[in-house]
């Protein structure tokens, strides 16, 4: 506001950074944006324009929130529901990399399986979970293969476009080198698709705990923050509900943030 | 002085002793499937380069230089004719536009091909060093490429394409892309590598000017399907100045020699 220039009118430099002003006073509006949300929520639910009993007021969740942290009371179910994400999200993950990159650098490969993926694709994994109820059991291997399963796809899919778009100089560097087929592989096109790879990552991430919410409400008795959120429903017990609402999204949402952070790490590249 | 052979006309038993590539009738051509369309890319296509010589192949873009040179390089197929190579070693390839990996530094990128052989990690950190000296990237070596000017980023990919010592030197057209001034300290740096090395060097372009500043011997192919129409050898002597041959008469007579080549080349 008080910067000077010589060869500037004040007037002139006012009208300069208007814009930046202007976007700065959106930023700071967008990290409040959300709590308007809630505050809004707090007030029509304070003053009972919403129903209580299903929308209780962020305040009171919060009350609930902080007794169950005190009572250590949801920390099992987190770390179940952890636990069956990360082993089905390696189990589909790894995969599904693999084969992306395969499909991706063969091109007989891709004409001869790409259509099963294809057509494996658009089956709604939770619409065969009754299916690998029956396969894998209630337990814990029904949920790492449905979250396997979702994994895999997004994996897939990204690598292998990530491959396809490999500049073509790069295969012939790699070619000219006198590189082998896995060497190719480890060294080129891996490094290549590491950006769509990425994509695939935070993608899959936040599928899987849509998905194991959804495997944890069927799977009873196993625990997880999934059967927690269906069972506080069951018993209306609707501010525990939201907890574990709240809870999962933020499992999801921090665990894209780690996966952001180890992108920066490895690809550094790609920001530029 | 400089006298447009025709190609057909070399054959003397002395150059074909000492040549180390040997191009005779290739054919190259190319099939669209989706439209059912065959388009020749090259056509009777003869040369030979002898070993240590400095060679460019200049002609209109499109003409099928770069798929001759991708031939030599071993990353095409040529349709009919023969190609032979008198090396122990695949020739290195120096490619148009900005080839060098952007996930490795430039000291990876240059140890690339070296790597991939199972060279031990010593070796190949003296060998680097060597040729980030030579190429005058010391101070860059752990820079990542996209912190590299578009110059810098050439001479990683000539350093990388000397780093494994391999007889013959490709090069389509690695300068095209850069500024004029840029380019034309690469060519003098370029000079002085192969001075040093004594490699052989095919070296395509489309500027006339970079192939007389270069080259012993300029190979001027005509518009697609390219052929060539003329082999002129190129007398100044060696060490040059890329700057100074610019005040020699002949540059200017050799210039618009190669001119009237490219204009007065038949459409096919």
């Amino acid at each position: 506001m008080t910067t000077a220039h010589p060869s500037l009118s004040p007037d002139e430099i006012e009208r300069l950074k208007a814009p930046a002003r202007r976007e700065r006073i959106y930023r700071i509006f967008s990290y409040f944006s959300p709590l308007l949300l809630l505050l809004l929520w707090e007030v029509a639910a304070q003053v009972a324009l919403i129903d209580r009993r299903f929308f209780p007021p962020p305040s009171a969740i919060a009350g609930t929130a902080w007794q169950m942290i005190a009572s250590l009371e949801l920390f099992d179910h987190i770390g179940a529901t952890l636990r069956r994400v990360w082993v089905g999200y390696a189990m589909g993950a790894i995969p599904g990399v693999l084969l992306g990159l395969i499909l991706g650098l063969s091109a007989p490969a891709r004409r001869v399986l790409g259509p099963i993926f294809a057509a494996l694709y658009p089956v709604p994994k939770i619409a065969i979970l009754p299916l690998i109820l029956l396969i894998f059991g209630v337990g814990d291997a029904s949920k790492f293969v449905v979250i396997a399963i979702g994994v895999f796809f997004l994996m897939f899919y990204n690598t292998l476009g990530g491959v396809m778009q490999i500049p073509q100089i790069y295969l012939d560097v790699a070619r000219n080198a006198g590189a082998t087929k896995f060497q190719t592989f480890r060294r080129v096109a891996l490094p290549s698709a590491l950006p769509s790879i990425f994509t695939g990552l935070k993608l899959a991430a936040g599928s899987s705990f849509i998905i194991i919410a959804a495997a944890e409400f069927l799977g009873a008795r196993s625990g997880g923050v999934g059967f927690f959120i269906w069972a506080s429903w069951q018993t209306f017990a609707v501010s525990r509900m939201f907890v574990g609402i709240v809870v999962i999204s933020a499992m999801g949402y921090l665990t894209i943030l780690a996966l952001e952070a180890l992108e920066r790490h490895l690809v550094p590249w790609a920001k530029h | 002085m400089n006298v447009a052979v025709p190609q057909e006309g070399r054959t003397s038993g002395s150059a074909e002793a000492a040549s180390v590539i040997e191009v005779r009738n290739l054919v190259k051509a190319f099939y669209d499937a989706s439209g059912d369309r065959i388009t020749l890319a090259a056509t009777d296509v003869n040369f030979t380069v002898r070993r240590g010589e400095f060679v460019c192949i200049v002609g209109p873009s499109g003409c099928g230089k770069t798929t001759v040179l991708r031939i030599l390089a071993g990353l095409e197929q040529l349709l009919s004719g023969e190609v032979r190579i008198d090396s122990m070693t695949q020739p290195a390839m120096v490619f148009q536009e900005a080839s060098v990996f952007p996930w490795l530094t430039v000291s990876q990128n240059v140890a690339f091909p070296l790597s991939l052989k199972g060279v031990s990690a010593q070796k190949q950190r003296e060998r680097v060093a060597e040729l980030l000296a030579l190429t005058g990237l010391t101070e860059f070596a752990d820079a990542h490429p996209h912190q590299l000017s578009g110059g810098m980023k050439q001479r990683v990919s000539v350093a990388r394409a000397l780093v494994d010592d391999r007889d013959i030197l490709l090069m389509d057209e690695p300068f095209g892309a850069l500024d004029e001034q840029t380019r034309l300290t690469l060519q003098q740096e370029l000079l002085r590598i192969w001075e040093r090395t004594g490699k052989t060097v095919v070296f395509i372009t489309h500027s006339v000017d970079e192939a007389l500043t270069l080259a012993d011997r300029v190979l001027v192919m005509s518009p697609r399907p390219g052929t060539m129409v003329a082999d002129l050898s190129v007398p100044f002597e060696r060490p040059r100045d890329v700057v100074e041959m610019r005040r020699d008469k002949r540059f200017w007579d050799l210039t618009y020699e190669v001119w009237r080549l490219l204009a007065a080349a038949p459409e096919h």
